[in-house]
């Protein structure tokens, strides 16, 4: 578990640094996520080491995202100024992207793969 | 005498486990998606923290500790994607497109949507990455822009609203494959509804995963263009 912990910091540390030596727009924790791919695709890291440790952090991921959530409060007037273009545009967009990519996705995928309920 | 105990990391840790295991206890009762356990945790707390005057800096010291594991969550979001690696190299092509036209319709539906009710620059600005997970959103909006506390709210909002609605949304409209479920909540509701696909199936759970990282890359290339395009 420790080990795994570490491997993933670890991952993480060398995108953060990455992402700042070349000044990318992306972060340092999608970056670790795609080092941490190769290395497992190459064979460096084995999936025996992590699998632990990225088992206990993904299925409590939504736990994480409550306090990011609370921060809403401290911008409550920001969007009470101008609530409706944002509530209408965040809503109706946010559905509106679900039904284009997930019906484009199952148009494209071959029938045989397409799991049919 | 109170006020450190409130501002000490102990605090607000224990009250998000708390109330967030509660939220669980509540969800598995009721069995609805109207209550997921991240929406009612976060309005729970907000609400608390309010009534007992509590100022969110404090709550955040331990809030921070608890929001810090997000950043090796997503490292570790590369293990599922091995592990179905073949299933998903598969699909290659609808996963691409799909991700790629969700970041499209993104951008232009929360941009026209904005401007055609009015809203300032500013807002129409700070809509534009909002299906992004959040440090890209707010690296993003800081160069087209916009407000970038606001883009972090907004990209909460939208999360919740895909990891609420998404699965079920998507089966009502007659998206019934895992993949393409999975890259629907995914693009459209970052690692929120990432979170929420992990509890549905193990595979759109991975696929969502990825769609966190190419839609945030896509959306950056994108947003690049569009800005340069019409000459901001």
């Amino acid at each position: 578990m420790v080990r795994g912990l570490t491997l993933l910091l670890l991952f993480q540390l060398c995108g953060e640094f990455i992402s700042r030596l070349f000044d990318l727009p992306i972060p340092g924790n999608v970056l670790g996520m795609g080092l941490l791919l190769c290395g497992l695709m190459t064979g460096h890291v084995d999936v025996k080491w992590i699998e632990e440790a990225a088992e206990l952090l993904l299925s409590n991921m939504a736990l994480f995202f409550v306090p990011a959530g609370v921060g809403v409060m401290v911008y409550g007037d920001l969007i009470a100024a101008e609530w409706l273009p944002i509530s209408v545009a965040t809503i109706l967009s946010t559905f509106i992207v679900m039904a284009v990519t997930g019906k484009l996705a199952q148009k494209l995928e071959s029938p045989e793969a397409t799991d049919v309920e | 005498m109170w006020s450190d105990l409130v501002a000490s990391p102990l605090f607000g840790i224990t009250l998000t486990l708390v109330v967030y295991l509660l939220a669980q206890h509540i969800y598995k009762r009721l069995n609805s998606v109207w209550v997921n356990p991240v929406l009612v945790s976060i309005v729970t707390i907000i609400i608390l923290l309010k009534v007992a005057g509590v100022e969110y800096r404090d709550y955040a010291h331990g809030g921070d500790i608890l929001l810090f594991l997000l950043g090796p969550s997503v490292v570790a979001l590369a293990v599922p994607l091995y592990q179905r690696r073949e299933e998903i190299w598969q699909r290659k092509r609808p996963i691409l497109i799909g991700i790629f036209a969700g970041s499209l319709a993104s951008i232009v539906s929360a941009c026209g949507l904005a401007w055609a009710l009015g809203g300032s620059r500013e807002i129409i600005l700070s809509l534009a990455p909002k299906s992004v997970t959040t440090p890209i959103a707010i690296s993003i909006v800081e160069k087209i822009g916009g407000v970038a506390p606001l883009t972090a709210a907004i990209v909460v909002l939208t999360g919740c609203l895909g990891a609420v609605c998404g699965p079920e949304f998507c089966r009502r409209i007659g998206i019934t494959s895992p993949v393409a479920t999975g890259l629907a909540v995914g693009t459209a509701a970052h690692g929120i509804g990432t979170a929420r696909m992990f509890e549905v199936d193990r595979l759109a759970g991975a696929v969502a995963g990825l769609a966190i990282g190419l839609n945030g890359l896509m959306t950056t290339f994108l947003l690049s263009f569009l800005m340069a395009f019409m000459g901001y």
